[in-house]
């Protein structure tokens, strides 16, 4: 393949991308006006942001041509750490609530 | 020759250890960098929503038109800033100093351009009288978190758009080169990342029905 035409296929790669992520915002948009429950907007929302967020480290960021080795250090440390900061809910909850500490 | 001298000049590289990763170390650094300011904004939201899960009267103040409209529009901006970033890597990488100017100075651009609407938009609310620990609809924690994650966020964008000028002055004179461009498109990118989040938990989980 020439490198005209790689760099052809690499720009509609990128513009794919670049739709999709544009895609991805305005239907949050949308769906945001639906009369969804609180939590479920807010999965929905994560969903979709999630979605984004992996398109634009792999696609924009590059890290799918990277060493499996890079990916695998980076992202399921942030993954781990961030799900573990889900420990708060309990928390705020109680707040809401006034409930007392338990005994 | 001390080993500094080697590990510079690259003279008798085979006492060197081959990159980690098969990356330049100035790229695993960002990549690093990039990792923990992201576990620092996944805080800064997991905070919110624990003030505002435990609040009963969370303000809702983002109307379609100016705020949510407003908001589309910074998407757009960031999301193509993003895009003319990518354009400039490639054609650093392919050697085309003007090609990659202009897209770094459009990535520029538009940068100031979102960093504008943000603060005309912060200027909105606190005309209509948020401030950090009181507002009046609700909860007098809203416009401190607000204010502080978007105000990171805004915060990171400035730096971006300081550092990639700097790139852009320096790469034109030859000062640095394309894995420098690609390093700080790195940068640019986990930006415009950090908004994908900051848009649905901050504004549409909000929005004034």
């Amino acid at each position: 393949m020439s490198a005209a035409a790689k760099s052809g296929n690499v720009i509609a790669k990128y513009l794919s991308v670049y739709f999709v992520l544009l895609g991805i915002a305005g239907l949050e948009v949308f769906l945001a006006y639906q009369n969804f429950s609180t939590v479920t907007l807010l999965v929905i929302l994560l969903v979709l942001a999630v979605s984004g967020a992996a398109l634009a480290v792999m696609y924009f960021m590059h890290l799918m041509y990277e060493r499996r080795s890079l990916f695998l250090s980076l992202i399921p440390a942030v993954i781990f750490v961030l799900l573990m900061m889900n420990m708060i809910w309990s928390d705020s909850f109680r707040l809401l609530h006034l409930r007392p500490f338990a005994h | 020759m001390s080993e500094s001298d080697q590990a510079v000049h690259g003279y008798g590289t085979a006492l060197l250890e081959p990159p980690p990763y098969a990356i330049p170390s100035r790229k695993l650094t960002m990549w690093l960098f990039i990792i923990s300011d992201a576990i620092t904004f996944g805080a800064l939201l997991f905070g919110y929503g624990y003030l505002r899960t435990a609040s009963s009267d969370w303000p809702t103040p983002f109307k379609f038109n100016p705020s949510i409209l407003n908001v589309m529009i910074m998407t757009v901006v960031l999301i193509t800033s993003s895009l003319t970033m990518l354009g400039a890597v490639d054609s650093a990488k392919a050697g085309d100093k003007g090609k990659a100017g202009r897209f770094l100075w459009s990535t520029i651009l538009l940068g100031i351009v979102f960093a504008g609407l943000h603060i005309r938009e912060w200027f909105g609310l606190i005309d209509d009288g948020v401030r950090l620990f009181q507002n009046p609809w609700g909860s007098p924690l809203f416009g401190a978190t607000f204010f502080s994650i978007t105000g990171l966020h805004l915060l990171h964008v400035i730096s971006g758009v300081v550092a990639l000028g700097v790139i852009a002055r320096g790469f034109a004179k030859g000062r640095f080169t394309a894995g420098h461009v690609e390093t700080t498109g790195l940068y640019w990118h986990f930006v415009d990342l950090v908004w994908m989040f900051v848009v649905p938990l901050i504004y549409l989980l909000n929005l004034s029905r």
